[in-house]
């Protein structure tokens, strides 16, 4: 039974180690290495989450034969077991729908390259996830960037190139900003281990010891994270990173990277600083209104595209935006429903993403709105699937988008000021979010006359795709669970919560 | 005494060659340096003229400010909140250090009792006389696990990058080869006889480095970026063709994982170990002989030839996208 508690520590281990191995591997073996491995860390987590839910407590485990503050140590709970096995899930389900695309836009002898960067970017996310030390974090963080990099310009083109740059540029000034809080922080208290500065915050809080450093430090790390996570104003490298590379990569960068920050600020709020200091803090209404800007102003921009995959991206400014808007609130409620929105938009985007692809291929490559119609009745499963994942991020009740609107609606009730602000944003968001959705879905269904046939049309039926239609049913039917039978994950992510103070 | 010997045997000598060279009546470079002369295209009035012609449609397409009001605008308010973000960001930085504690004052709160048992019980629980190497490889080795995955997955996005796949055969050998040598000298007589002399001595060094991290200043990092060094000289003074002999992709692939999945699994092992509170049963050995401290020899090593390897692998890529 206490063997369960080494898992974590495998998890990270094995995929640290399976990222030298797939570079002296072919492409053969080392994709069937890192479907393996995915799968594997992937159970391994579900038993972390069974063990920590027997024992009712988070535990922690020793890296080495020095105990916390002096080595390095990971802890596992409710919330990051939880998150573990489903970000292995999400990953697992994206490598399988890109699978054709990867090997027909990669060259063959890069290929093994890719199944690097994947396992050591799930390394990272799982080491981000579990790390009870901020430093440990902030290493893990740089090889999560550096391999996102190496996944969005892998398909090489101009404008994956560009796209990479731009990323790079971006998130090495959003680590640079964490670089900077962290040693802010680390003057200040002395410590590294996340429990440890908890205390030490505390104690300079009731004396009212170096304020002005502290909110600097906290704000450098929530700008920082913001860069990274891609909030509005620095969602400009977004479009261009997730709407030119490759489909899996794309998958991955919008449900996993940047929800990997996205976890790693939550933990900061409650770990690191303590959740009743930051919502105290003037830090939180910044990435309020920083949220809501976003709901609104990636969604408008989404409406103005006129490129599936690069309407996608916008889409996502726009959900990162009601995350954001969910710390905002500064409530446990706020909180809890923007993790049930990092949840729901990682099954949902990367579904999107992948749905496009197969959209596409049905309508001669051409990403155009121009030449998508009638794409529906060629791809039956991806037209199906698109539809499932447009009426999840609109909000439409029996899929996973509408809890987590609810959830935000419940939590912007009990706040006095942010009430309506909220509550407005929230139905502008929702109304422009249905303008583009179902303009793509529409036109998905609108039948092609003989005439206007185009070149290039063809027809994709499940079995000639059997590994993406599989990857496809998954997701829909993750989302459908998500959305009709939403009380488990709330209560794990509640707990969670609980288990992190 | 002098002896006074025949012309030809006299011009062989070294002092013949030193005074020949001296005098100037014969440039070393000269039958022996191979370079290709550097060239900018030919320029005559007209295709000046076209080239700013081509410039300045090339501007106007991209800046469109006829048709692109905003862009305008974006490119004014631009100027104008860069400045202002910079000096927001750099007044909130200074008051933000202002307020931190004084430096180097004993009463701060980073001299607390994680630092002070790094300094005092550094030695006996590490057995490394460097603490600071005992702090990275031992207290801290999770840490320094990911760290050097960081070098090894930079490797290889710039592989991803910049590596071209050679064409197969005798001719893409060769035209390779032309390819390389059009920016770089062939057969530098001053760069070969230096890096003959010093490349021995850079590498022997960086070994010694490496060997040494657990005993005084020095490392796995600081050694391999001093070994890269080495090899890198050693590249440019003879080219390719030389280094080919004992390292090719082949070479890099297996030794970064031999490295790192050594450090991997003896890691694992310790930390396995730790965790459980079993007994480990590498020793620690005397504090100050080579042979001590556990496990950090062992992990310097893996991270030094990681390191050197990444090193050697940038430098060959950004010359010529392949080993």
């Amino acid at each position: 039974m206490d063997f369960i508690r080494n898992f974590s520590f495998f998890s990270i281990v094995l995929s640290l180690f399976s990222g030298p191995l797939s570079s002296i591997l072919g492409r053969k073996w080392a994709k069937r290495v890192n479907t393996a491995e995915i799968i594997l860390l992937g159970l391994m987590s579900v038993a972390v989450l069974w063990y920590v839910l027997q024992t009712g407590e988070a535990f922690v485990y020793t890296m080495g034969h020095f105990p916390a503050p002096w080595g390095n140590e990971i802890r596992a709970g409710v919330l990051e077991a939880f998150m573990a096995a489903f970000f292995c899930l999400i990953m697992l389900l994206c490598m399988w729908g890109g699978v054709r695309e990867r090997e027909s836009e990669i060259e063959a002898s890069k290929q093994n390259l890719y199944y690097i960067m994947v396992n050591l970017l799930l390394c990272s996310l799982l080491a981000l996830i579990y790390t009870n030390d901020l430093f440990t974090a902030y290493v893990f963080v740089e090889i999560n960037t550096i391999s996102a990099c190496g996944l969005i310009m892998i398909r090489q083109n101009g404008r994956t190139i560009e796209a990479a740059t731009r990323y790079m540029i971006m998130s090495l000034l959003g680590s640079g900003l964490l670089l900077l809080g962290l040693c802010f922080l680390y003057d200040l208290t002395g410590h590294l281990l996340m429990s440890n500065i908890q205390e030490a915050v505390h104690a300079l809080v009731a004396n009212g010891q170096y304020q002005t450093p502290l909110l600097v430090s906290i704000s450098l790390m929530c700008v920082g994270l913001a860069i990274k996570s891609a909030l509005f104003p620095f969602h400009t490298w977004l479009p261009d990173a997730y709407g030119y590379s490759t489909v899996s990569s794309a998958a991955i960068l919008s449900s996993l990277v940047s929800k990997g920050y996205i976890f790693l600020l939550v933990k900061i709020f409650y770990r690191v600083i303590g959740f009743d200091i930051i919502s105290s803090s003037k830090v939180i209404h910044v990435l309020f209104a920083f949220g809501i800007a976003g709901m609104i102003v990636g969604s408008v921009d989404a409406i103005r595209e006129n490129d599936i995959r690069r309407m996608i991206a916008y889409s996502s400014v726009a959900q990162i935006g009601y995350i954001y808007m969910g710390f905002g609130l500064g409530t446990t409620a706020g909180v809890i429903a923007s993790i049930y929105h990092v949840v729901c938009h990682a099954a949902t985007k990367s579904l999107l993403f992948i749905a496009a692809s197969g959209i596409t291929d049905v309508s001669g490559g051409s990403r155009h709105f121009e030449d998508l119609t009638g794409a529906g009745y060629r791809n039956k499963l991806a037209g199906v699937a698109f539809t499932v994942g447009s009426l999840s991020m609109v909000g439409v009740p029996m899929f996973a988008g509408f809890i987590s609107k609810l959830y935000f609606a419940q939590a912007a009730v009990g706040h006095t000021v942010k009430m309506l602000p909220t509550l407005i944003a929230l139905a502008i968001s929702t109304i422009l979010n249905a303008v583009y959705f179902m303009k793509t879905v529409i036109r998905l269904y609108t039948p092609v006359k003989d005439g206007e046939k185009k070149a290039g049309y063809g027809t994709i039926t499940v079995r000639q795709q059997p590994v993406k239609a599989v990857a496809l049913i998954l997701f829909i039917l993750l989302n459908v669970i998500l959305g009709l039978n939403a009380e488990p994950v709330i209560g794990l992510i509640r707990t969670g919560l609980e288990m992190f103070s | 005494m002098s002896k006074k010997v025949p012309q030809e045997q006299y011009e062989k000598t070294l002092s013949y060659r030193l005074k020949v060279w001296l005098e100037g009546s014969k440039d070393l470079y000269v039958g022996n340096l191979e370079m290709k002369p550097q060239s900018l295209p030919e320029e005559n009035e007209e295709t000046r003229q076209l080239r700013r012609r081509d410039e300045q449609r090339m501007r106007a397409h991209v800046y469109d400010m006829e048709h692109n009001r905003e862009m305008g605008l974006f490119k004014k308010l631009y100027r104008i909140f860069s400045v202002l973000f910079c000096v927001f960001l750099v007044v909130m930085l200074l008051i933000g250090v202002a307020d931190l504690p004084p430096f180097g004052n004993a009463d701060n709160p980073v001299n607390n009792e994680v630092s002070r048992r790094y300094i005092e019980n550094g030695l006996q629980e590490t057995g490394a006389v460097n603490i600071v190497t005992g702090m990275i490889l031992d207290y801290r080795a999770f840490d320094t696990l990911g760290e050097s995955h960081v070098l090894f997955i930079a490797t290889c996005t710039v592989l991803i990058l910049l590596r071209v796949d050679q064409k197969k055969g005798r001719n893409g050998e060769k035209e390779a080869e032309v390819n390389d040598r059009a920016f770089e000298p062939k057969n530098d007589v001053i760069l070969q006889t230096a890096a003959r002399l010093l490349v021995p001595f850079i590498i022997i060094f960086g070994i010694y480095i490496i060997l040494c991290g657990h005993l005084g200043p020095g490392g796995g990092f600081s050694g391999g970026a001093v070994i890269g060094a080495g090899l890198i000289l050693y590249v440019s003074a003879f080219g390719f063709a030389k280094t080919e002999r004992f390292f090719t992709a082949k070479t890099y692939k297996w030794m970064s994982f031999g490295a790192l999945a050594c450090y991997c699994l003896s890691k694992t092992y310790s930390f396995y170990t730790g965790a459980n509170h079993i007994e480990s049963v590498i020793p620690l050995g005397t504090p100050g002989a080579i042979l001590s401290s556990g496990l950090i020899l062992l992990l310097n090593i893996c991270v030094g030839v990681v390191v050197a390897g990444t090193m050697y692998t940038f430098y060959v890529m950004f010359r010529k996208g392949g080993y």
